[in-house]
Parts: structure tokens; C-alpha cells; sequence
């Protein structure tokens, strides 16, 4: 059969995922060191598990409510209340997904009609751009530069807005750059989008991995945002639960009700075992003040701080990453393109890392480094780059 | 004690790994070398760190360790309560914890040696001979799990994908 005319075009013309070259040779690496990793190397708190092993014990093991079990949807109530003074109802305001990039996809399909415009900051996650297309909408890249912190500028969004424009992306704090945007930032892009139907799909993931002072603002507790905001969020990264693919979307109730359609006739319910864990993490989080989330944001601070002064030794511009567990050194002053650049290091020094490309265009000259590693490892990775660049200078 | 936070970050990181040098915690914290070498220097001035060693599976070693656990009923005495016989005891080098419980025995001890004669020699020459020592009862480590905090035998192997978005 020639499939080529059969299946979806959409499908077939969405590029394929710029890390898997990348993947393909570390795996046939023995002693590479991979920084290329984008999840917590925590293992999930054993209180945690322990809920999970329980809840099968109970024989728990049915469909729940397609909004998720009441339990943990109260829960995710308090704690985003309690967090980001967030008052979503746990009735018909959230809805547990198998992990936020389902939330991302709910929130797309049920926004986006054919033709409808939605910006995404870039570098950003690799998903939103094919969720926009495979959601029948047209996704405008609006990149991000590094003097401005890799935020998202009210002038970008005045200059993309157009009359087809739906909705915002705002993947904040930022996978891959580490940046994040504080209430001043926010309040700014508030003012632009007051007044418009313009909504905004906040992707929070990253929201308990902010550093320093900073804690992470919701889009949705500025002023008058809450009626256009789609909060996504998860266990993943906050509490080191990545693959369970736990996480959760809140909106306004209208809004919420279509999501969960979608997510009623595609995934009926996220897993009954991922849930009982989910809700040992928040309940215990609430118990001891998410003592667990701050060791590991302990531990990930002390990383980021040896990543960026690793980098900076070298040489290597690099902003200060203030959120999520990555850095974004810039490599342009070696004169190679980032694909270049970490195939180079790879090959020659077996370190990973990710071509800032494979987040959007906009990241060219820049490489993501993840710190979600151990730091005996980074420290040997940052000497292999070092021994990389400087093998490299002026070459 | 009265630690300032930045004391506390230092005394949290060493006691995470002691062998980080000042100069990559000073990275590490966000904090200036001199400042760590500072709380350094207060942690140990003050005993609040009392010591350096190294977490030692003797397991995996020649050396034969035995350890045993003792319960030890004791008379208390007066003006001292338990603080006189517990210092008796815990100058012996075998020992190597001791705690005032709470329950049905007063101190319990921790004791180590590098032979089982040598223990049991401790535990009927030492121990039991101290007058105030009503009696002892002793339990022997078979295997250790779990030292401080560190489980002992387990390899975590990294099983994430080596490269994700």
C-alpha cells in the first residue's frame, strides 16, 4: 500500500523531534554523560510510591470521575490556592491529565478552530508547535532573546497579535532556558492583553523550580487574567514523577467543561494508581510544607550555581537561569552552530547536551544543559566542555 | 546555638558530603569563600560539627566488625541522674552511641568491636560489672540496611532516557 496518500498530511509534514539524532548515538555510548536529560533524577519520594503500591492492595484498580477522583481535586484546589492564590473549584474548574502535555493538547483542541493563530514563545517545550497544528491551528513563533531574560515582551505580543490570533502560550519558568517571568513581567503582558478574547495557556510545570527569593507567579492571579487562563501544572518536576504522567489543567468553568470533554471521549480518566500518588504528594506536601520539593530545589540551586560558574570560567556567555533545571550557555563565540557544536562535544568528549534548536529556530548559538544530574557528574562534564572549547578556539 | 542562615546552608551541604572543599560550596551557596570558611570555622569551634569520618560499610572489607545494640537498666543517681553512669560507659572505646530512652530500660548502647570474643568479653568483664548497672540485654547485628541516612547495599541505576525533552 502507499500510505503516502492515505494518512494525515498534518501529520506527516510535522518535522521530526531535533534530540533524536542525539539520542540515537549517546545510547550506543558507554561512559557518555549526559546533560540532555529533561526530567528530575530524583527517584519519586518512597511516601509517595507507597500510597500507589497501597491504593492496588485496596484493589483500586477502576476508571475514577473523567475530571479525577473528588479527593484530589480538592486537594489540587488547596494547593493552588495555597501556593499561587489560585481559587479554581474543585467541581468543574480542574481536571486531573495524564501528565501536563495532555493539559496542552485539551487546552488547544478546545480552543482552536482551522486557521486560528496561537503564539508560542521560542525556545520553548517541543510540543506546543505540533499541538497547535495537530489541533487544526497555525502556530507563530515569537523568539525570545537573551538580554531580555527570555521573556516574553509585551511589544513581541502586540506585534504578532492579529485577528486570527486565539490564544498565548506562556511556558514559564522556561524548558530550555531556565528563564521565568516575575509579577512585574506579567503584569505588563496583562495590559496588553486586556480587552482582547485573547486567552493564555499557562504552562506551569516547572512553577515549584523557581531560585533565590523568587517564587514563581501565576498568570492567572494577575489582576483580571483569571477569566482567559488556562493554568497547566504536575507532579512531574515538583515532585519527581515524570513517568507516572500525572498532571492537572484549571480553567473557568466553561472553558474546563470542553476540555474535559475531549478529555472524556480520548482518555476517559488519568490512571487510578497515578492519582493515589499524586494525592500523597500534595497531602503530605500540605503536612510538612512540601519539605521534599524543597530538598530537591535545594539540591538543583546548588547545581545551577556550579553549572553557571562552570560556564562563565570558560568563557561562555550564559544568563542566569532562575528557573527549571536547566542553563542556556551561548556557544556563537566558537564560531559553530549548536547542532555542530553538541555532535562535536558528543562524539569527542562524550558529553550530551541539546541544541537549542531543537527548542524553535531562535535557538541557534545557544546548547541546554540539564543540572538534573548528579553533581560529580557535572563537574566532569564541565571539564570535558571546558577541554571542548578550548580545543575548538579560533579553530 | 544561635546559626545565622547562611551557617545553616554550609552545615547542610557538609553534611550532605564533608568533602566539599570551601571553595566549590562558596559556588555552590552563592556565598563568598571567606564567608564559608568562616561558618566553618564557627561549626567547629562550637562543636556543632564534631567530626570528619567517612561512612564505612566494614561489610565490604576484611575487616571483621561486629556490631551489637545493648539495653542497659541502670540505677540513676543522685544529683546526677543518669549523666555519671552514662559517661562510665560511653568512655569505653567499644561504645560508640549511647542514648538515655525513654521505656522499659534507661541507656541504650551501641558497641563495636572487631571480634565477637571481644564484645562479649566487653558486655560480661565491663559493662555488667558496673555497680550501678541493674542488667544488660544484648541484641547482635546480623546486617546493616540503612547507616545514617545512606542505604548501604543499594545501586540506583539511572534508568531515564539518556537524552528527553
Amino acid at each position: 500500500m502507499n500510505y503516502e496518500g492515505i494518512v494525515n498530511r498534518t501529520v506527516t509534514q510535522i518535522p521530526p523531534s531535533g534530540i533524536r539524532k542525539f539520542f540515537d548515538i549517546v545510547s550506543t555510548m558507554k561512559d557518555a554523560i549526559s546533560l540532555g536529560v529533561g526530567e528530575p533524577d530524583f527517584v519519586t519520594p518512597w511516601n509517595i510510591c507507597e500510597s500507589a503500591i497501597y491504593s492496588i492492595e485496596q484493589g483500586q484498580t477502576h476508571y475514577t470521575s473523567n475530571w479525577g477522583t473528588p479527593e484530589l481535586r480538592e486537594e489540587i484546589s488547596r494547593y493552588m490556592d495555597a501556593r499561587y492564590g489560585l481559587a479554581y473549584n474543585p467541581k468543574d474548574e480542574i481536571i486531573v491529565t495524564v501528565g501536563a502535555s495532555e493539559g496542552i493538547d485539551l487546552a488547544l483542541r478546545a480552543l482552536v478552530e482551522p486557521g486560528d493563530e496561537v503564539l508560542v514563545p521560542e525556545p520553548s517545550y517541543v510540543s506546543y508547535m505540533p499541538c497547535v497544528r495537530l489541533a487544526g491551528g497555525v502556530a507563530v513563533g515569537v523568539p525570545c532573546r537573551a538580554e531580555n531574560g527570555f521573556r516574553l515582551t509585551p511589544e513581541q505580543v502586540l506585534a504578532a497579535i492579529t485577528p486570527r490570533t486565539k490564544a498565548i502560550i506562556l511556558p514559564y519558568p522556561n524548558n530550555p532556558t531556565g528563564g521565568i517571568m516575575e509579577r512585574q513581567d506579567l503584569e505588563r503582558l496583562a495590559d496588553v492583553l486586556r480587552g482582547t478574547n485573547i486567552m493564555v495557556i499557562s504552562d506551569e510545570i516547572y512553577a515549584e523550580l523557581t531560585y533565590g527569593d523568587r517564587r514563581h507567579v501565576s498568570f492567572a492571579a494577575i489582576e483580571g487574567m483569571f477569566e482567559r487562563t488556562i493554568t497547566l501544572n504536575g507532579f512531574s518536576k515538583s515532585f519527581a514523577m515524570t513517568g507516572w504522567r500525572m498532571g492537572f489543567a484549571c480553567a473557568p468553568a466553561p472553558v474546563a467543561k470542553l476540555m474535559c470533554k475531549i478529555h472524556q471521549f480520548t482518555m476517559l480518566c488519568a490512571p487510578v494508581q497515578g492519582q493515589a500518588a499524586a494525592l500523597e504528594a500534595l497531602r503530605s506536601g500540605r503536612e510538612n510544607g512540601y519539605a521534599s520539593v524543597k530538598a530537591m530545589r535545594d539540591t538543583y540551586d546548588r547545581r545551577r550555581r556550579i553549572m553557571l560558574d562552570g560556564f562563565g570560567r570558560m568563557g561562555l556567555d550564559c544568563f542566569e537561569p532562575l528557573g527549571a533545571f536547566y542553563v542556556f550557555p551561548c556557544i556563537a563565540s566558537t564560531g559553530m552552530t549548536s547542532d555542530a557544536f553538541c555532535e562535536g562535544l558528543l562524539r569527542e568528549q562524550k558529553v550530551a547536551a541539546v541544541p537549542g534548536t531543537a527548542f524553535g529556530a531562535s535557538g541557534e548559538g545557544f546548547i541546554r544543559c540539564s543540572y538534573a544530574t548528579s553533581t560529580e557528574k557535572i563537574i566532569e562534564a564541565l571539564r570535558r566542555i571546558e577541554c571542548f572549547v578550548i580545543a575548538h578556539k579560533g579553530a | 546555638m544561635a546559626l545565622s542562615a547562611d551557617e545553616m546552608k554550609v552545615l547542610e551541604l557538609l553534611y550532605e558530603d564533608a568533602r566539599v572543599t570551601p571553595e566549590t560550596a562558596a559556588v555552590m551557596l552563592g556565598m563568598e569563600e571567606e564567608a564559608v570558611r568562616a561558618a566553618i570555622g564557627k561549626l567547629e569551634r562550637e562543636k556543632v560539627i564534631v567530626g570528619y569520618p567517612a561512612l564505612v560499610n566494614w561489610d565490604k572489607t576484611p575487616i571483621e566488625k561486629v556490631k551489637a545494640v545493648i539495653e542497659v537498666k541502670v540505677t540513676p543517681q543522685r544529683d546526677m541522674g543518669f549523666d555519671a553512669i552514662a559517661a562510665r560507659i560511653y568512655r569505653f572505646d567499644e561504645v560508640t552511641e549511647v542514648y538515655l530512652m525513654s521505656g522499659a530500660y534507661d541507656l541504650m548502647l551501641e558497641v563495636q568491636a572487631d571480634s565477637l570474643r571481644t564484645l562479649a568479653n566487653f558486655v560480661a568483664q565491663k559493662l555488667a560489672t558496673i555497680d550501678s548497672v541493674l542488667s544488660t540485654a544484648t541484641h547482635f547485628v546480623l546486617k546493616k540496611y540503612k547507616v545514617d541516612g545512606v542505604i548501604l547495599e543499594e545501586e540506583r541505576k539511572d534508568s531515564r532516557l539518556a537524552v528527553s525533552p
